[in-house]
């Protein structure tokens, strides 16, 4: 099932929360809706599953204009960033909430419902919660709950807004892999909200980058990243280090895009050592230049030459070796 | 997300219809039939109805004693919320629930228990005509009447406030080196002032229009212990619906002007 | 509560400090406890003993004599018809406030509230002045020879009006609380506008309803001022239980008027329980509700 949005936007009174966003996501894909808060990323994607009317544009599933379709003849499944369980019902009965809401000559019968219940919370792993409620469930596990309920109905789509958002670090990095495992084996057209790079980077086969309302970027992790449409993308895809070489020009660099060393060499910028931190497998050195107000910011392997015995105060070179491509093209 | 969609959740139309169809014939229409009564009088007419003797001696009770139990209730609701909310003490339980009792009671009981209990021949009334005064047929009855059915308005609106005042703020204060006198007056007076005048402004909008409590008590002696709802009783048992109604405009629109410059102080103290 | 200015350890001024806290706590509990018992305790208990001064039976044959049975028998019907209705009115009113944005809104909460800072008194001659003899509609009412006022039907307008804010006002912030992502769920899995109402908003707000049912059926069953002026003050016919314990009082018959008073007051204190129920679920459903 394919998602197609023409041309659609919205204003909340004074704030033109989407402009003109044109957007055509093929059937089976996993696509993120990534930037900052306020961007209308939620939004738009609200205005896909029909709980927000567009004030113009339409929004095209499979082919066929939605646009003018009640919310729950829509198909769409949808995880809320709260997750919305019910909270007076069980897991089951939150899981089975769809089918028990269909019309009685499409309902099917408890049996059927029971069985298939249990299949979608043996899916997510969680059959042994049948009986809880929401409030007995951790984040991670209300997260899964909802997914079940939103797959229930057997949507054609299914769309999460800010899906790992509530959760902590550790939990949010298991559940987004397994997101994108479930992902390749339901296949189902999905969309998701985030405000984490990473996560998108990490999960999704394409990013569409948001900012104040317009699209800004569309593509793969890898072209957005390395192909970053504008200073925007640049710096909302990674940390950044600005350099201004002179009044008019300056170069940004990764902090993994820098070499250095102890000693001068040709090309190489003075800095000197204002902190050191070990993060694992890299370490991040933080220089000050003279005439430079911000620091710049280097990441390199913690086993690096330059390193050993390096202290605070310390001076040291460094060149930056941007990759070509990665400056932004445009702004 | 704080945008609520209209095509989703439906119902708009029809509850909003309903909510103003409802309100309209049964609230709006007949209190706009009091003021359309008023102007079957004269300006001069009003003006002569309201500031007859009998009637400013009435208003002149009315919102006094109302004031001063509000007053009243401002001291000892700030009182049993505080002990409420911070002390755990055999009995708390109880009271916390028969806090309520005033708003469960009905009106004319607690007005003939509060009578039984101040007047001359009560147990508290003898004790006060012992010590040369009297309670209940007196001002001081009122009030007393008063506070007792508004009673639960500042504790119940203070309470949910104190209990988010978190403890820290005061130990943060204490640390700083604040005594506690001065915690109280910097710290907490200032955080409870707008949910103590929202307690107040209910309870004496609450007295001035309250009836039941206070006719048993009040002995009704026009000129002295007649408060402006029963004054609007008499007039209609006479049958003088012009001057029932103009005491009634006279009124609400004390009350309305009070509740107003109420509300004006609270903005004030919120945003200043 | 006061320290020390001259200069003293900073040990010795906290335990001045701890110490006149301990006496501060003593001394407002005890305060506490005194007005309690001062303001809410006593007035209980003197109904109470005047109720039962002469025994129990000079209190039974109070309450069961025909005029008493007859006025709780109009409470009864004034309770039954107001509370439901100002239920279904509650649930619309809260139902358009707390659902969606539009112009005007703090204006109708207002307009929910007023009936409250209306004296019960003028709410009572707010419906005379409508249908009373010399009223807007008099003429025609009599004509059809309905009476509304100083009969049944101006004491159940009475009443609904001056209990019009209760449920609407638990609701309303309740409601708005528990915000509308659970409805737009059931909608997205393909519940009806109704099926959500009563599977998804109703099991929700169901304590909230109970507690402002209770609220209203204590103001229903003791309004006194209102009902006061539409009643034609008729024995067996248009007394409510309050006022059948004003005509018994003015007649100096105290033992009968406050052994009504302490059915009432029963009745009251049933209301406290089932308030004090209702506000515990909700207080339940409140720390349980999803971060």
């Amino acid at each position: 099932m394919s998602i197609e949005v023409r041309d659609v936007n919205k204003r909340f009174g004074q704030f033109q929360a989407l402009q003109a966003i044109d957007l055509h996501i093929q059937s089976g894909e996993l696509v993120a809706l990534l930037g900052p808060s306020g961007c209308g990323k939620t939004s738009l994607l609200r205005i896909i599953a029909g709980l927000e009317t567009p004030d113009s544009g339409s929004i095209v599933l499979h082919g066929e204009d939605v646009s003018s379709r009640d919310v729950r003849d829509r198909n769409v499944g949808f995880v809320f960033q709260h997750y919305a369980l019910f909270r007076h019902m069980t897991v089951f009965d939150n899981v089975a909430f769809g089918l028990r809401m269909k019309p009685k000559k499409l309902r099917p019968s408890e049996a059927v419902i029971a069985a298939k219940v249990h299949e979608l919370l043996n899916l997510v792993q969680l059959d042994w919660l049948a009986d809880r409620y929401p409030e007995q469930l951790s984040g991670g596990q209300r997260q899964r709950i909802a997914l079940a309920r939103a797959l229930a109905v057997e949507p054609e789509v299914l769309l999460l807004d800010e899906p790992f958002g509530a959760l902590d670090a550790k939990v949010r990095k298991e559940l987004r892999r397994w997101l994108a495992r479930l992902h390749e084996d339901v296949h189902l057209t999905s969309v998701f909200v985030t405000h984490d790079q990473e996560e998108a980077m990490e999960v999704a086969d394409r990013i569409v980058v948001m900012n104040k309302g317009v699209i800004e970027q569309i593509g793969t992790p890898a072209q957005v990243y390395a192909n970053p449409a504008s200073e925007f993308v640049y710096h909302f895809l990674g940390d950044a280090n600005r350099l201004q070489l002179d009044e008019q020009r300056s170069v940004l660099f990764r902090p993994h895009e820098v070499r250095l060393s102890r000693e001068p060499q040709a090309d190489f910028l003075a800095g000197e050592v204002h902190g050191i931190r070990p993060l694992g497998a890299l370490t991040r050195v933080t220089l000050r230049l003279a005439g430079h107000h911000e620091p710049i910011e280097a990441e390199v392997g913690h086993d690096h030459p330059g390193l050993v015995g390096l202290g605070r105060g310390e001076r040291l070179y460094f060149q930056p070796v941007p990759s070509a491509q990665a400056q932004p093209s445009a702004g | 997300m704080s945008s609520r969609s209209t095509s989703v959740i439906p119902g708009f139309g029809l509850t909003l219809g309903y909510t103003l169809v409802y309100l309209s014939l049964l609230v709006l229409i007949p209190l706009g039939a009091l003021f359309l009564k008023t102007t079957e009088l004269s300006w001069a007419q009003f003006i002569a109805i309201v500031s007859a003797p009998r009637v400013l001696a009435a208003l002149k009770l009315s919102f006094g004693t109302a004031f001063a139990a509000a007053v009243l209730n401002g001291v000892i609701g700030t009182l049993l919320a505080w002990v409420l909310v911070r002390y755990r003490f055999p009995g708390r339980k109880i009271i916390e629930a028969m806090i309520d009792l005033p708003f469960a009671l009905p009106t004319a009981v607690a007005g003939i228990a509060l009578t039984a209990l101040y007047a001359p021949n009560g147990p508290i009334g003898q004790l006060a005509t012992d010590l040369g005064f009297k309670i209940a047929y007196s001002p001081l009855g009122i009030t007393l009447a008063l506070t007792f059915v508004t009673l639960p308005f500042v504790v119940r609106t203070l309470q949910p406030v104190l209990a988010d005042i978190p403890r820290e703020v005061e130990e943060a204060a204490a640390c700083l080196g604040a005594r506690p006198l001065q915690v109280v007056r910097h710290v907490l007076l200032p955080a409870l002032l707008p949910a103590w005048l929202t307690g107040f402004a209910l309870a004496f909008a609450r007295g001035v229009g309250e009836y039941g409590s206070v006719i048993f008590i009040a002995g009704n002696m026009p000129m002295k212990t007649e408060i402006l709802p029963l004054l609007i009783m008499v007039k209609l048992d006479q049958y003088d619906y012009a001057g029932a109604t103009a005491i009634g405009v006279l009124m609400l629109t004390v009350s309305f002007i009070l509740l107003l410059a109420i509300n004006l102080l609270q903005r004030r103290i919120a945003h200043g | 509560m006061t320290t020390a200015s001259l200069p003293v350890s900073a040990d010795a001024r906290a335990t001045t400090t701890r110490r006149g806290k301990q006496t501060a706590r003593r001394l407002l509990i005890g305060a506490a406890w005194l007005t309690f018992a001062l303001f809410l305790l006593l007035p209980l208990l003197i109904v109470l003993g005047e109720a039962f001064k002469q025994g129990v039976g000079t209190f039974f044959t109070a309450i069961l004599e025909p005029d008493a049975l007859a006025a709780l028998k109009l409470t009864l019907l004034a309770v039954g018809i107001s509370v439901p209705l100002n239920l279904v009115f509650g649930v619309a009113a809260a139902w358009c406030v707390s659902k969606y944005e539009f112009r005007g809104k703090s204006l109708l909460v207002t307009l929910i509230d007023l009936p409250f800072s209306v004296s019960p008194v003028i709410a009572g001659l707010i419906y005379v002045l409508l249908f009373g003899a010399q009223g807007y509609f008099g003429e025609w009412l009599s004509d059809r020879d309905i009476q509304i006022v100083f009969a049944v039907p101006g004491i159940i307008l009475a009443t609904l009006f001056v209990t019009v804010p209760f449920v609407a006002r638990e609701l309303i912030p309740l409601m708005q609380e528990q915000g509308s992502t659970e409805e737009e769920a059931a909608r997205l899995l393909g519940a009806s506008g109704w099926q959500m109402f009563w599977h998804i908003t109703l099991p929700n707000i169901k304590w909230g309803l109970i507690y402002g049912v209770v609220l209203c059926t204590a103001r229903a069953m003791g309004e006194f001022g209102a009902v006061s002026v539409v009643s034609g003050h008729i024995r067996g016919l248009t007394n409510t239980l309050p006022l059948h314990v004003e005509i018994l009082y003015n007649e100096y018959n105290h033992v009968a008027a406050f052994s009504v008073a302490s059915l009432l007051l029963a009745l009251a204190l049933v209301i406290l329980l089932l308030k004090q129920w209702s506000e515990s679920r909700i207080a339940r459903l409140k720390t349980g509700a999803q971060p």
